[in-house]
Order: C-alpha cells, then structure tokens, then sequence
C-alpha cells in the first residue's frame, strides 16, 4: 500500500513536471527526434491542450452518465420495463458506430470544433455505463430491497436512499471504463480541429516527429492511467464499506 | 387487531391464499406455521400490503388497510425477515433510524430512541451505534433487525422466519428476547416459521397452513391435543405430544409440598424440562426454588400426569 501509494505520486509528478516544465525532459526527447526537429512540442501550451483535452472528455462522460443512469433507471422502473430492449438497442448501436464514423458525420451538420467530438465521445460512453447500471440496478440483495419497502420507503426514496446508493460501485466501475476509453478517442477529435492532445501526436505524425507522438500518448497514457487508478481506488473503498464482496462488473 | 377476512391471493390463476379468515387479537403472538410454500409468507406480507390480494378484506383496528398509501401503512407497522435485509451502506444507527427518519422525527429525538432500542437488545450504543452491518455477528444482525422494525414504537410486528439463520444457542436466546420485548411492550406479533417447536414456544396462538389453506387457528395446547386434521397431527408430531404439552406449562404452578434432594428446578422452567431433569438425574422428585427461595417440590408422577391426553 504504502509502496503503492509512493508509485502514484511519482507518475503523478512526472506528469506535473512534463505540463508545466517540459524542457526539463529535453534530454530524453531529444533521443526520439532528429537533430535538426525541437524536441518538445512548441505549436501551444502542453498544460493548456491536456486541460482542454481532459475537459472535453469530462463534459462528454458527465452528459453521458447522466444519459445513461437516466435510462437505466426508467427502464428498471416497473412502467419502464417495456423499454429495457429498445434502450438496450440504442446504446449497443452506439458503441459499435466507430468514433471516426460519428466524426465525419458529425462535421457537416455541427462544422468543425469541439463539438462532433463531443457528440462522439458522449454515445461512445454510454454503452458501458448504461450496462453497469443496469446491472448494479437488476443485482441487489433481494432481501436489502425487501426490507426498503417493508419499512415502507417511496419508490423514489428506494432508488435515492437505498438502490443508487449501493449500486455505485458498479456504476463506478461503468463510468471509470468510458472514461479510460474517452480519453483515448478524444485524440482522434483533433482532426476536427477539437483541441486535445491528438494534436500534439498529429503535428509529430506530419513532421515525422517521433518525441512529438511520444510525448502526446504520454500525457495521454499517464493521465488513464491515473484516473483508471484512483476511480478504481474509490469503488474498493465503496465496496468495502458496506462489505460487499468486489462488485462482479467487467 | 388484525382482522383478516375470507382474504385470496393468486398468481396466474394458482391459488397460493385460499380464502382465509382469522381474527389476530391485540397484543398476542401469533405464529403462523406450514410446509414450504404453503403461502404463510404470502399472508403475511398482504398484511403489510407487500403483496396485494386477489380478493378479501384486512382490517387493522378497525381500519380496511387499502383506505392507506402503502408506504405510511408500512411505516406503522414493523417488519423484520429473515437475514435481517439490513441496509449495508449504512451504519447500525442509520439502520435503526430508517422509519423515524421517514416519519420526520427530530434527530435528537431519533437519537435517544436509538439508543434506547440498542440497550433494550443488550448491545453497547458506544460500541454498536457506528459499526457497519458486515462488522457484526449474525445474532447482532438479526438484533438490529428487530430493532429497526420496532423503532418507531408500532401496535404490529411482522416476522418472517427471522430466526432462521440463526444457530439454535443464539436463537433460543433470540426467542426469549423476543418473548419479554413482546410482555413489556404489549406489541401484536405475526410471526412465520416452519418450526413446529419455536410455534408452540412463541405463540399464544398457532395458524396452520397447508396447500394455501388454514387448517387450524388456535392456542398450542388446543393444536396439540386437538388436532383439526391428520395434516395438523402430522406437523406436531405425534411421539412428541407428551413433551409438546410439557413444554407448554410451568413448573411453578404444580409445585407439591415436601422434600427432595439434588440440584433445584426453577419455577419458571417448563415442565418438560423438569421432566428431563428429573428422569436424566433418576430422581422422583426434585426441590423448587423461586427467586433462590425453596417453594416446594415437583414430581415425576405430576409430570407424568400432565403429559397425558387431557380428558
Ligand atoms: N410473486 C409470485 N409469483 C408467483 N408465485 C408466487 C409468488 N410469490 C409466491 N408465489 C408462490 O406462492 C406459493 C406460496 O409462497 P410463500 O412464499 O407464501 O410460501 P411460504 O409458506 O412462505 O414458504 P417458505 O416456508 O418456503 O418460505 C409458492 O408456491 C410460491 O411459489
Ligand atoms: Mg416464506
């Protein structure tokens, strides 16, 4: 735990360190780039496009969590049962439509910019959420939602008090994977002139820039890994408040 | 008073209920015993209105329980299952709160009831208040369990086999607990088992169930001696009579004059344990005492007596 925990820190300071002083890295860059290229990226501020990039990606997956838990919620909901194939349907469409697909058609109608790739990272997270709150929502303890009405809860203080509450992990466990997975798609938004790190690994893809790729899926890579860690880090703790055995999600 | 009239509950035209009617009067215990999905838990959760019935009526005081919103109807009433269904996400004084809390309670006011509840079931508030569920024994759990289904002070508890995953130790103990909760408070208890020998310790009266029907609604010994129906017969027992009727009275109120040797039986000891006390020690007779105060002496020959086919 402790050895964990100083691991954490030093990716976490790497990661620091490379936004807001990258030339302290010169030197091990420079290894990756010709003599006659920069080594770091100096097309823009690196801590301006991560905040960026990780700002689209946070705006994507709030609107799709509250999308996703919206609907999985109706269609647990007994007038909502009717529903579950249908939104099951659209959310499945969803994941198997490729990001680029969503991109291209998503420029002619909203122009360049960051929203297409918005639109694309919102129905690319959708899916995964949906299914875990779905689950977390259809595999309480029977007896637990017994008792939630025996001691006679509304419907509505069931879901907020007792259902939400003790599905979360799982819910969690949804949203940490469309996270992990937005952060990755998201570079694919620079071709749409979204502003993320994408553009850092294009600018080294057309100037045959090796330290430029590198450092962009760097940033990319620690920061899901990081956010990987820490959502994942919160679920245990969820999960072993209440003594439940590890959410049984993905 | 619960009274339950000509009620039916059916299920894609299986009859699980069938037109039962019984009168629960207040502050009694009344088991409700039967195989295996003989519908006792189905009666039972239509009192509660878990369940709504095909046809039929239940009164509660007086009341048709369908003229309340289900939620406040269950507010009123207290309602502990098997495996306790305690919330998990919360800590044990959450748990207790939870109808209070819904009832709109002041919080000191909660508070103190709490801990009220936890001393009334012989758990520290110190040490309990904050532990979470999975931090306490099963018998602890089954506590809180109980607790909570009496926190908001109910005239009806609703049991569902919630000794059942208890160890016999621990629920022997549970049962006694119950029955002096149930003395001091003057609560109307529905309690559902499949345990023909807690029925008969618990109840002032037995419901039968078979098949979704109710065979018999009466005081122990009248079940016992009287059985409405082969079926009935069978569920007691029938080499266990003697020692069910036993088990029924206590020592105290056939206490003789006289002297005996050997260890003492309590007063308040059933007869039947005085029974096996006797016959295991080979003693005729052994010394009462109440209180640690010599009373008398109970017999072999006045066990034996009771034990028979009242006539
Ligand atoms: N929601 C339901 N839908 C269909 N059938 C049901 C439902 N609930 C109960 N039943 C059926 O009704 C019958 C009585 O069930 P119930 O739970 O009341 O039995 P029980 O006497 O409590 O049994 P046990 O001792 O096993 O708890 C059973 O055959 C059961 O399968
Ligand atoms: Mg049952």
């Amino acid at each position: 735990m402790k050895i964990g925990l100083l691991i954490r820190l030093a990716v976490f300071l790497v990661l620091v360190a490379l936004l807001i002083q990258p030339d302290l890295f010169q030197g091990f860059f420079a290894l990756f780039a010709r003599p006659t290229q920069p080594a770091i990226y100096n097309q823009g501020n690196l801590l301006d496009i991560t905040i960026s990039h990780l700002t689209i990606v946070a705006i994507a997956i709030a609107l799709s969590t509250v999308v996703a838990v919206g609907l999985a919620i109706l269609v647990t909901r007994p007038f909502g049962a009717e529903f579950l194939p249908v939104s099951r349907t659209i959310a499945n469409v969803g994941q198997t439509f490729p990001p680029v697909a969503v991109l291209a058609l998503a420029v002619p109608i909203l122009g360049f910019g960051t929203a297409p790739t918005l639109i694309a990272l919102f129905l690319y997270g959708l899916l995964p959420i949906f299914e875990n709150t779905l689950t977390g929502l259809t595999t309480l303890p029977p007896n637990v939602i017994e008792a939630a009405r025996g001691v006679g809860m509304t419907g509505r203080q069931r879901l907020m008090r007792v259902e939400l509450p003790l599905a979360l992990p799982v819910i969690l466990a949804g949203i940490r994977l469309s996270t992990v997975i937005a952060l990755a798609t998201a570079t694919i938004g620079s071709t749409v002139a979204a502003r993320t790190l994408g553009e850092v690994i294009i600018a080294g893809l057309q100037s045959g820039n090796t330290a430029f790729v590198l450092q962009g899926g760097l940033i990319v890579g620690i920061l899901a890994v990081l956010i990987y860690d820490a959502l994942a880090g919160l679920e245990r703790w969820l999960t072993a408040r209440t003594g439940q055995k590890q959410a049984a999600a993905n | 008073m619960i009274e339950i009239e000509d009620i039916v509950k059916s299920y894609n035209g299986t009859t699980v209920v069938d037109h039962i009617s019984l009168t629960i009067p207040p502050r009694t215990m009344s088991v409700i015993v039967g195989t295996s999905g003989s519908g006792k838990t189905t009666l039972m959760r239509m009192i509660n209105r878990l369940v709504e019935p095909t046809a039929g009526t239940i009164r509660i005081d007086g009341e048709d329980i369908r003229d309340v919103p289900a939620h406040e109807l269950r507010r009123r009433i207290g309602y502990a299952i098997q495996g306790h269904g305690l919330f998990p996400h919360w800590t044990v004084a959450q748990n207790i709160a939870t109808v209070p809390k819904l009832l709109g309670w002041e919080k000191s006011k909660i508070e103190a009831r709490v801990d009220e509840l936890l001393g009334l079931f012989q758990l520290d508030p110190a040490q309990f208040r904050n532990r979470m569920p999975h931090e306490l024994s099963g018998g602890q759990q089954q506590r809180i369990g109980v607790a909570r289904a009496l926190a908001a002070g109910p005239n009806i508890l609703l049991m569902d086999e919630p000794f059942g995953a208890l160890d016999p130790l621990i629920r022997a103990k549970a049962q006694e607990d119950l029955l002096a909760i149930q003395r001091k408070l003057g609560t109307t208890i529905v309690l559902v088992t499949h345990d023909m020998e807690e029925a008969i310790h618990l109840g002032d009266r037995i419901a039968v169930m078979d098949k979704g029907k109710l065979l018999q609604y009466a005081e122990p010994a009248e079940i016992i001696v009287n059985p409405a129906t082969p079926f009935v017969a069978d569920l007691i027992g029938t080499s266990d009579r003697p020692f069910r009727l036993l088990s029924l009275t206590r020592v105290g109120d056939h206490v003789e004059t006289g002297t005996a040797t050997g260890s003492p039986i309590a007063a308040d000891a059933s007869l039947r344990d005085a029974y096996s006390d006797l016959l295991w020690s080979g003693r005729t007779a052994a010394p009462v005492t109440r209180d640690g105060q010599a009373i008398g002496i109970i017999t072999l020959a006045a066990c034996a007596r009771m034990a028979a086919r009242p006539q």
